[in-house]
């Protein structure tokens, strides 16, 4: 079982090493789906983080994480997005890098401030991927509740629990 | 019952400022994945506010399905939005009317 708390020099996170397989290998999925930076950008636009074509994505995953900031005017929504994107999916993408980071030396880190803000993101991230997958609900103990073990939406149900476990955690340890 | 501090000193930008570019909001929506605790925790920590105020701020959001969380000039809330989608939060940003 996980433990999480605070400790003289910043967070103490103990994972069993099923626990940091199951992270590694999430984050992993996220890092692929927020893609590698495109290397045909225009330099120029790209080192000051604007992007030459945003749309929203189709993937509901991508359209949760980077959702449109403007709800009834598109134009607007467009626009913030060629502004804002970039530099939002470089950050998802180091946080990722910073608790897989973490996680290559043990699976009983100290993290330091910094370190902990970046779990704290990216295992949201990781819960908001995942729930958007199962398309969650409020409700959604009852919906995993009905599940027969062997369906394969089970072990999501599951992922999704844990990492809501460790969010909470992570975020009293923080407080 | 007795109240702290006033709550609208903390208000980091008064919405009472006429000035004709000010009345911008920063919306945050409910949504079914993100922790109560979380979302708390956010509106400290991008906003300054006092845990009382972000658990009040969280609250509406959660049975109301929204709440305004700041408001400022058109720039200010874009950029307060971009950090909300940096946590993870549903933002969007929107004219006074």
């Amino acid at each position: 079982m996980s433990r999480v708390e605070r400790v003289r020099r910043g967070v103490r996170v103990r994972l069993e090493p099923e626990e940091a397989a199951l992270v590694r290998a999430l984050l992993e999925q996220l890092l692929a789906l927020l893609g590698e930076p495109d290397p045909a950008a225009d330099p120029l636009a790209a080192a000051l983080g604007i992007a030459e074509n945003a749309a929203k994505s189709d993937d509901p995953v991508l359209a949760r994480l980077f959702p449109d900031a403007y709800r009834e005017d598109s134009g607007a929504a467009a626009e913030f997005r060629r502004y804002t994107e970039v530099g939002l999916r470089d950050g998802k993408r180091e946080a990722a890098e910073t608790v897989l980071a973490s996680l290559r030396s043990g699976t009983d880190v100290v993290l330091d401030d910094d370190q902990a803000q970046a779990w704290l993101r990216a295992v949201n991230d990781l819960r908001l991927a995942l729930g958007t997958r199962l398309d969650i609900t409020e409700e959604w103990y009852e919906q995993a509740a009905e599940l027969d073990p062997d369906d394969p939406r089970y072990a999501l149900y599951a992922a999704y629990d844990w990492l809501t476990m460790l969010q909470e955690s992570l975020v009293r340890a923080l407080w | 019952m007795t109240a702290p501090a006033p709550t609208e000193l903390d208000r980091p930008r008064s919405h009472e400022d006429q000035r004709p570019d000010l009345p911008w909001l920063a919306i945050v929506w409910n949504d079914p994945i993100n922790l109560m605790s979380y979302v708390t925790y956010v509106f400290q920590t991008v906003f300054g506010y006092p845990k009382a105020k972000a658990e009040k701020l969280m609250l509406d959001v959660h049975h109301k399905g929204r709440a305004v969380v700041a408001s400022g000039t058109r720039e200010e809330m874009e950029r307060d939005v971009e950090i909300l989608h940096s946590y993870g939060l549903w933002a969007t940003v929107k004219r006074d009317d």
